[in-house]
């Protein structure tokens, strides 16, 4: 396996003209769109990584003519912020990407379903909005984008959390199947993508799916944008080739000192530095939302999982038990066993716990709070016990 | 203007289907900074929804508040980064200047302080949110004199 050094890449903040690219894609016939997505090999930026173009053809698949397309513009993953970036510099592609989305599924509506705490976008984000109405109108699209916002709650980022809560309920995930594609928003077929995604499909557009396939590796295609922040004195907003190793990253982006980095965030893995060399980040490694988070020496590891599980014992809707009940009974576990209330064993009871939250949680957030506990349990045992 | 005319102002801008309940309870959030018994209560009427429907949504979201808050509700964010770069110090200049505690409101009714996760600014932590302005790479320094700025204000 080779992998490829840090390489910055320059289309999600590249400026371009949306119209032209819009004109060339109106004509297109909706099976070419997706092909062409599809053979990018594009899988979704938010984290899933779910192939973009089948996505799309499963929703394009769907009869009828009422379906949705869905901005999920919640980024809530601790340590991720791109998004935010994309929607204030580069809006217009942001809305290009659902306009050419709706072209493919036939959808008349999307929504961007955006985290209150980027309330601060709004004013522009609505000024941009009409701009682009025109535009659909010069083109003779019939499509149209409602804002809706968060109020809070990071769970909202789930799918199926965020179209309970665009239709005015708790932001509680739903049983899947069904999924997005046969019966999302509004239990019409729905095709919800992450912002950067949405801005990825225009590129692959703009430029030929082969220009977005020749960057990267086999498994992760293309470039991605990453949040960098921590212990890092190069924190901020990169675009870059996909296929890189956590050493290559720790090269361009370490202080020196680097003993660990969290890869996509509180819901992500704990990379060690004895696993530098030998670990990608793409999805045949650890795969990433964005969010890289540098820890160097100066660190409690423990202090570290302690706010994550602070964190999603917070976050957790509470629905489902295994979640509900394991967020708080991880947190108080570690809690008990520093204070030398539990034994260090104690330890591999609550990673078979993280483990069964894994296994019969209903959603992403319970699924995944066992990615940091057990890599970080596993990786600095001894900073949590003593 | 009455509490019933408030809320129907609101109604009537944002629809009385189940979709508009979100939009609406921001805007009431927005106008008085918290959403009172009474106001889920007129809610639920004019949607015709339960009131115990209009509770559980409310209360499920966070920046949904159902305790009265001053004017400023000022957020400071507790996840990693910002815990990392020195968070602490910026909560305790705050309580001192503000003269409260975390998760108080001020006598004025101007100030409220409370904690919150991540708001998408790791790369400039530690970062406040006061209402929807973010302020970002704060030093006690500096958020002293923003909060100066603030209490100048009416």
């Amino acid at each position: 396996m080779k992998n490829i050094p840090v390489k910055r890449v320059d289309l999600i903040f590249e400026k371009i003209v949306c119209k032209e690219i819009f004109k060339k894609i109106i004509s297109m016939d909706p099976e070419r769109i997706i092909q062409s997505v599809i053979d990018s090999g594009l899988k979704g930026r938010g984290g899933a990584g779910f192939p973009t173009g089948l996505k799309w053809q499963f929703a394009a698949n769907e009869k009828g003519d009422e379906k949705y397309i869905v901005c999920n513009a919640d980024e809530g993953e601790p340590g991720t912020f791109k998004d935010r970036q994309i929607l204030d510099e580069v809006p217009e592609k942001v809305f290009c990407g659902m306009a050419i989305a709706s072209k493919a599924i036939g959808a008349k509506y999307g929504f961007i379903y955006l985290r209150g705490e980027y309330y601060f976008l709004v004013s522009k984000l609505e000024k941009k909005m009409d701009e682009f109405h025109l535009l659909m109108k010069e083109m003779g699209h019939d499509f149209r984008i409602l804002l809706r916002l968060g109020s809070g709650a990071y769970i909202c980022g789930e799918e199926s959390a965020l179209f309970e809560s665009i239709e005015g309920k708790r932001g509680e995930p739903r049983n899947k199947p069904p999924y997005p594609t046969a019966s999302g928003l509004f239990n019409k077929p729905t095709c919800i993508n992450n912002v950067e995604t949405l801005v990825y499909t225009v590129m692959i557009l703009k430029y030929g799916a082969s220009h977005f396939m020749h960057l990267g590796t086999k498994d992760s295609r293309g470039s991605k944008v990453f949040s960098v922040s921590g212990d890092t004195p190069k924190a901020g907003i990169y675009e870059l080739e996909l296929g890189m190793s956590v050493d290559e990253f720790v090269e361009e982006f370490g202080d020196g000192d680097t003993k660990a980095v969290q890869v996509g965030g509180a819901a992500g893995f704990c990379v060690p530095r004895k696993r530098f060399a030998d670990t990608v980040i793409g999805f045949e490694g650890v795969p990433t939302g964005g969010s890289m988070k540098l820890f160097n020496s100066s660190r409690s590891m423990y202090n570290v999982m302690h706010n994550y599980l602070d964190f999603f014992a917070e976050e957790s809707c509470g629905q489902c038990t295994p979640c509900r009940v394991g967020c708080q009974q991880l947190l108080k576990g570690i809690e008990a066993v520093k204070k030398g209330e539990r034994s260090s064993k104690y330890l591999d009871e609550l990673v078979k716990l993280a483990t069964t939250m894994k296994l019969a949680s209903k959603c992403g957030l319970g699924q995944s709070v066992g990615n940091a506990f057990s890599s970080i349990v596993e990786n600095f045992k001894e900073e949590i016990i003593y | 203007m009455t509490l019933s005319e408030s809320i129907s102002q609101k109604v009537n801008k944002h629809g009385k289907t189940r979709d508009a309940l979100m939009p609406i309870l921001q805007d009431i959030v927005r106008e008085k900074h918290y959403i009172s018994d009474q106001d889920m209560v007129e809610v639920a009427r004019q949607l015709d929804l339960s009131a115990a429907d209009i509770f559980g949504t409310t209360t499920f979201y966070s920046f949904l508040d159902t305790k009265p808050r001053g004017k400023y509700v000022i957020r400071i964010c507790k996840t990693i980064s910002c815990s990392m770069k020195g968070k602490n110090s910026i909560l305790s200049t705050m309580e001192e200047i503000l003269k409260i505690k975390l998760g108080e409101t001020t006598a004025d009714k101007k100030f409220s302080l409370l904690e919150t996760n991540c708001i998408g600014w790791c790369h400039k932590a530690p970062a406040i949110l006061i209402n929807d302005t973010p302020y970002t790479e704060l030093t006690p320094e500096k958020v002293t004199e923003i909060l100066r700025e603030y209490i100048k204000q009416r």
